[in-house]
């Protein structure tokens, strides 16, 4: 294809490129005064950006058209449907966080131009054909990220936060790395289309670890068991805005990355690698939900409850058919708007001074002052624990019929069963906020930003979100049938 | 009424009138929920007087293609239709119960009690077996609000308890539910009772429903959270409860187990009968030394329930008869009670047996009351209960002479427990001051039990009425498992059928229990 028709595909990352280098200038020379106005223009261009991928996720494009630079990169309905999401959450990510680092003094500039970044490497995870490109759009992400969870330089915790993320994430790139050169010694190529036909037939051991190893790397990026350790410590230390972008838009891609890899790339050797997903989806639903249940701290249970939720969604990938990829895509959706919800909540809590309330036992008998916060939060916690009427269930429900037609009952009917551990914790929260006496801790006021993106998830989640089900399921699908579209 | 969407609106009344209790004040929020109750209890008796006997099966539907993986698909028969008019009637007496023990987050409780509303009617009247499933699940989530903020002291523990153990049973369930719309291409309800899934397959999907069914029931020995809910909810709650919750277990067997899983049915009838019998006697026995009124009552629902799955177990006409009207009749009388309980507790603050005694002397209204829903409960013919009781043990008969001694070996310790309850609060000497001093029935409490105490001698004299909607669906569904039916230990001997005249002059047990 030629040069222009290739640029054209990759528009969305050309405008967030060009966006964050700008606004890193602008950063530069204005200082972090200009840091609100940053953020807005950062917003406006995450707009752009989706404006821009949102065609090609309702025409439902697949096939050679959406192939850009020889093979390295594929703007497809399925790589649209994960940008629109990132897009979504990195843009809300920017609106939460004022309120909460000005605090702090530490709204600065880079915070925005930091999260367009991390949006461009993100993009192109989700986009990469090729195990370049894959990584390029990973380390662009994860080197964003790094500095994002140590952003609050004087809290000790967040600078924890960062160096574990840093020193363990390096750790997972590097077991990445190794397990791509593997593929690549024994294939041949790095391309995943040249991958896929090099491994139909049979498959060289050698191929099978280097599937190992990158699975493994890659499940350290969604947070699957055993590859979790990070997630508490550095969702507890982080600041709450950022924390709020690590449960949301990194997962989209990293999980939408890992399906690319797993469906397209090792596409034709589903049965090398169903076993070690199917391993990591039951391990993540049983860890996330003991894990939690001993919490304290309200961002580490939400740390562990995402430990549980990527194991349900690893459910449908371990189905490895075109409806477990959909139903992975609904669920995506759904879980971006649990943990956005979850974490703006989380935000909202604060005391009379305005300082954060993170312990879950001063959210006892919240209900009796803030009704409609404890309203939103029992609907989340409610949604996260798969209770129908709310949206939390439609995102089970589909994840684990594609698993029954893929004949997998056993492996439902275990995750099913698990999900009731997970219930516990959630319910225990609303026990705490509904029925126990007052202990009138979180009681200052709420950013208006907050409450307009609360409502809005809270409405998505509410049982008006299955009015939804068939244009999300009909997106879904189409994005997951460009995904299967053998070129 | 041809397609007036007389279901959406009974669903949406209360829904709506919920939202609107969220947003007013205590005094209020009281009358709109009365009002919406109300309004469905008329929207109720206008549903059964449209209701064409001996008409199509399903009548009122409607169906929307709203979602998904599933459709909006409402729709009654017989059975479903007593049970939605069983749940409207309660709902006013429920309100009534809670106008003044409620004092705290009056808004919210009456909020909660109207989606319960809106849940409950949903259950009986989807005919999607996704829909019936997120109403059926979709419960657990005001049942758990109103147990853990009005309840007793260890409401905490009964509410998660009741939360956990029910969604544990329903989950596995889910997946059956999947695995059957997989196989059979549809998840429409009706469809569904007449399709024939193979006999292997129907034995794992029986026992997943069973998990569920069993737990809602409850059956022993998964009953243990029934007395620990129902001690600890308010007195509404525990009518609700009892009233129509428990139902959805039997109504889940009545719908789904027996029609869809004939074969298995008839291969697992030893394990529901074993448990059944247990049940029976075990509860009864732990009634009769409960020093707790409520706890008495919620064993002997317990008990109660044993002879409702029994009895649609027996593979019969009679049997399934028996089992529908002992869930109106247990619904009401059960009702009846905690709202008897709860008269008297809030009176005196305690549920504890001893702190009363010889409340005929200065309660006698109280006392008639509660001696009609006493022998109700113990099956005195002319109240409901009796025609509950004879018509499932007549089924029973039919297919084991041993359960059904079991059985009514249960119904007269049933009557020891209960009337052993009656003689300690409401006979013999007023021991404590306290309790002497308790004035009779407000006027508010004799509206609430006038229509009760109706509803139960109106069963137990005329149960025709009741009868008469069910009686082609039962007829159906003991055609739809005829095949299945195990062979019966009793060798009856039919005899040449009666004269019409001989029929009609012996009244309604003599018609049932010799036609078939």
């Amino acid at each position: 294809m030629e040069f222009s028709g290739s640029l054209a595909l990759v528009a969305p990352e050309i405008v967030l490129t060009v966006a964050g280098l700008v606004l890193l200038l602008v950063a530069a020379w204005a200082g972090d005064k200009a840091a609100r106005t940053i953020s807005i223009i950062a917003v406006a261009a995450l707009a752009a950006a989706a404006f821009l991928v949102a065609p090609a996720l309702c025409s439902g494009a697949s096939g050679a058209d959406t192939i850009a630079f020889l093979g390295q990169y594929k703007a497809d309905a399925f790589a649209s449907f994960a940008k629109l999401l990132i897009y979504g959450a990195a843009g809300a990510s920017l609106m939460i966080a004022p309120p909460y680092l000005e605090r702090f003094g530490a709204m600065r500039a880079e915070y925005p131009v930091l999260i367009v970044f991390a949006a461009v490497g993100m993009g192109m995870m989700v986009s990469a054909t090729d195990l370049l490109t894959l990584y390029i759009g990973l380390e662009l992400n994860s080197l964003a990220a790094y500095v994002l969870a140590a952003f609050l330089r004087t809290d000790n915790r967040s600078a924890e936060a960062g160096l574990k993320y840093f020193v363990l994430g390096a750790l997972a790139s590097g077991i990445l790395l190794f397990g791509m050169s593997l593929t690549y010694g024994f294939t041949g190529t790095t391309s995943f289309e040249g991958i896929r036909a090099a491994l139909d037939g049979s498959i060289a051991t050698g191929t099978v670890f280097g599937i190992v190893f990158m699975l493994a790397g890659l499940a350290f990026k969604v947070s699957a068991v055993p590859f979790h350790m990070w997630t508490p410590d550095v969702y507890e230390g982080a600041p709450t805005p950022v924390t709020t972008f690590f449960a949301t838009a990194p997962k989209v891609a990293a999980l939408a990355l890992t399906m690319r890899v797993a469906l397209d790339a090792f596409g034709t050797q589903a049965l090398a690698w169903q076993q070690i997903i199917i391993f990591a989806a039951l391990a993540s639903i049983v860890v996330g939900a003991l894990g939690a249940i001993g919490q304290t701290n309200i961002k580490r249970l939400l740390a562990y409850s995402s430990i549980n939720n990527i194991g349900f969604m690893l459910i449908g990938l371990a189905a490895a058919t075109q409806a477990g990829a959909s139903a992975m895509l609904v669920y995506l959706a759904i879980y971006v708007a649990m943990s956005l919800g979850g974490f703006v909540a989380v935000l909202m809590l604060k005391d009379a001074d305005g300082n954060a309330v993170e312990d879950i036992a001063d959210l006892a008998g919240l209900s009796q002052h803030r009704k409609v916060l404890s309203l939103c939060i029992a609907m989340i916690m409610f949604s996260l624990a798969g209770i129908p009427p709310l949206f939390g269930f439609w995102g089970k429900f589909v994840v684990f019929q594609a698993a029954v037609q893929a004949d997998m009952v056993a492996l439902a009917a275990f995750g099913i069963a698990a999900s009731v551990i997970g219930a516990f914790y959630y319910i225990k929260i609303v026990k705490i906020i509904y029925f126990d006496e007052p202990a009138n801790k979180a009681t200052g006021k709420s950013d208006w930003a907050h409450q307009a993106i609360l409502a809005l998830c809270a409405a998505f989640i509410s049982p008006l979100g299955y009015l939804l089900t068939k244009w999300l399921g009909s997106l879904a699908d189409s994005a997951a049938a460009s995904l299967f579209s053998v070129v | 009424m041809a397609g007036f969407p007389i279901l959406t609106l009974m669903l949406l009344v209360p829904l709506v009138a919920a939202t609107a209790c969220l947003f007013v004040e205590a005094k209020a929020a009281r009358s709109v929920a009365l009002v919406a109750t109300l309004i469905n209890l008329a929207l109720g008796v206008v549903l059964w007087a449209n209701y064409e006997i001996g008409g199509a099966q399903w009548q009122f539907t409607e169906r929307v293609e709203l979602f998904a993986g599933f459709s909006y698909a409402l729709g009654i028969d017989g059975i479903a239709l007593m049970l939605i008019v069983l749940s409207v009637f309660l709902m006013p007496i429920c309100i009534g119960a809670s106008w003044e023990s409620i004092q705290k987050r009056v808004g919210e409780y009456m909020a909660a009690f109207l989606l319960m509303e809106t849940l409950m009617i949903g259950v009986f009247a989807a005919q999607d077996l996704f829909l019936f499933y997120i109403f059926f699940e979709a419960g657990l989530i005001p049942m758990y609000l109103i147990i853990g903020i009005w309840g007793g002291d260890n409401r905490i523990y009964a509410a998660y308890k009741f939360f956990l153990y029910t969604l544990l049973g329903s989950v596995l369930m889910l997946i059956a539910m999947m695995w059957m719309v997989n196989e059979a291409g549809t998840s429409d309800i009706p469809t569904l009772m007449a399709y024939d899934f193979a006999e292997n397959a129907q034995t794992w999907l029986w026992l997943a429903f069973f998990a569920s069914f069993a737990v809602k029931m409850p059956m022993w020995p998964v009953h243990t959270w029934l007395p620990d809910a129902h001690v600890q909810a308010p007195t509404a709650g525990s009518i609700i409860l009892a009233g129509v919750l428990l139902k959805m277990g039997g109504y889940g067997f009545i719908r789904f187990s027996l029609p869809m899983f004939p074969e298995a049915s008839a291969q697992f009838v030893w394990l529901v009968f074993t448990l059944s019998m247990i049940a029976v006697i075990y509860t009864s026995l732990v009634a009769l030394v409960q020093q707790d009124m409520k706890k008495l009552i919620a064993y002997s629902s317990v008990a109660h329930m044993g002879i409702v799955t029994a009895g649609a177990f027996a593979f019969n006409v009679q049997g399934i008869e028996g089992s529908m009207i002992m869930m109106l009749s247990h619904g009401l009388v059960s009702g009846a009670l905690f709202l008897a309980v709860g008269v008297i507790y809030d009176r005196l603050h305690t549920r504890e047996i001893d702190r009363y005694g010889g409340l005929s002397i200065n309660m006698p209204q109280y006392a008639i009351f509660f001696m009609l829903f006493t022998m109700a409960s113990i099956g005195l013919p002319g109240t409901s209960g009796f025609v509950a009781e004879f018509l499932s043990l007549a089924g029973i008969y039919q297919v084991s002479t041993w359960v059904t001694l079991v059985c009514t070996t249960g119904i007269i310790l049933g009557a020891a427990y209960m009337l052993y309850l009656y003689r300690r609060v409401v006979f013999g000497e007023q021991k404590n001051a306290d309790a002497a001093a308790m004035p009779d029935l407000t006027m508010r409490e004799l509206a609430m039990m006038v229509p009760l105490a109706l509803a139960v001698l109106w069963m137990g004299v005329y149960p025709e009425s009741f009868l008469a909607p069910m009686r082609a669906d039962i007829a159906a569904l003991d055609a739809r498992i005829a095949r299945a039916a195990p062979e019966g230990d009793s060798q009856l001997k039919i005899g040449p059928p009666k004269s019409d005249k001989a029929d009609a002059a012996h009244g309604e047990e003599a018609e049932h229990g010799g036609a078939h």
